[in-house]
């Protein structure tokens, strides 16, 4: 009973993120409402991590075949990028490297500013 | 072979799964970064469906619930995050100091790039969510006026080329702690990339997983103004 339980407390917490997409006129899909209203289930222990632990480590894991089908799928997609082929060439790799450079780097330096702080105290 | 495809709800998915395992299988014998397995998995599904002359629709159709089960596997990513909800308290100027940074970093440089590339606007407006999760991404594009077909493969892209590329780039940067690597996977390349950082660590896990939700909601913020620039 153990999976079945916590497989049906994670398709409800997705469902009721569903219905505040439905109900909230904003581009911000259901998967991220239940993402949030999951944390604070957990945080506020209306939901205690035994509840949903097993279930959702297994789709965690799994998560990157999911992406297979969508990727695939751009061999089909290929024509429509095709006119903006050259730029995408340069635009992806170069923000894609930039951003994840800078997000590193200032997450570090102010990680490091604030134990430097801790340590002069 | 194709009409036994459209038939059936398991075959695409199968061919998916051993793909992906093959490519684990590869990765863990050779180490090479080029040699990711979500990109070993794509290609040679793709082989598989040219050699056996299996179109698009039917592979899909048979491989398609694998998609379904993305919402679910996403809100699950609240658990790691809840793991370590304590380093998310303990950082929590940091990590929004981080993720917006790396936010501005994507809008500006798209900005830069559109205006060299000499792209039209809506080129340019499908590209500015590229960095975020694929359902937020498309909307933004299309409020804005975008094609929301392309931003949507143009998202996936940047996700592979993420999962492919984060530990080299993490490396190349001196990204020395797992919060900021996590973050900066993360908010460069959504749900795909954390597929990465989940491996690369429970910490690194989470904190991507984190910057897909604040990262993605920034974006639909901060895209609007920034259509307005170019």
């Amino acid at each position: 009973m153990k999976y079945l339980k916590q497989f049906t407390v994670i398709m409800a917490v997705t469902c009721v993120g569903e219905i505040l997409k439905y109900m909230i006129d904003l581009p911000v899909p259901g998967s991220i409402y239940g993402l949030v209203l999951m944390l604070f289930l957990l945080i506020f222990r209306v939901i205690r991590l035994e509840q949903v632990r097993e279930a959702a480590d297994l789709l965690v894991e799994i998560m990157p075949v999911m992406f297979i089908p969508a990727a695939v799928g751009l061999v089909v997609s290929w024509e429509k990028i095709r006119s903006m082929l050259i730029p995408l060439f340069v635009i992806v790799p170069v923000s894609t490297f930039l951003v994840m450079g800078v997000t590193g780097k200032v997450t570090d330096f102010m990680i490091g500013r604030k134990t430097d702080k801790e340590g002069t105290q | 072979m194709n009409s036994f495809f459209v038939g059936s709800a398991t075959a695409g998915a199968v061919i998916s799964l051993i793909s992906y395992f093959i490519g684990v299988s590869v990765k863990k014998r050779w180490k090479l970064a080029i040699l990711n397995p979500l990109l070993i998995s794509i290609v040679l599904v793709i082989a598989f469906l040219l050699a056996a002359d299996i179109d698009y629709d039917a592979y899909q159709s048979s491989a398609g619930y694998l998609s379904y089960l993305l919402t679910p596997a996403t809100v699950s990513l609240a658990i790691p995050l809840y793991r370590q909800l304590e380093i998310l308290k303990k950082n929590a100027a940091a990590i929004l100091t981080g993720i917006v940074s790396g936010v501005l970093t994507s809008l500006v440089a798209i900005l830069l790039m559109a205006v060299l590339f000499g792209l039209s606007h809506e080129e340019y407006v499908t590209l500015l969510p590229k960095s975020i999760t694929t359902a937020i991404g498309m909307g933004v594009s299309e409020e804005l006026g975008g094609y929301s077909t392309i931003t949507a493969a143009v998202i996936i892209i940047t996700g592979v080329l993420g999962n492919m590329s984060a530990e080299i780039v993490c490396r190349i940067f001196r990204i020395r702690s797992a919060v900021s690597r996590g973050l900066a996977i993360g908010t460069a390349s959504h749900a795909i990339g954390t597929a990465k950082a989940m491996e690369m660590g429970e910490v690194e896990g989470a904190m991507s997983s984190l910057a897909i939700v604040v990262s993605g909601l920034c974006t639909v913020a901060g895209a609007a103004v920034f259509a307005g620039l170019y």
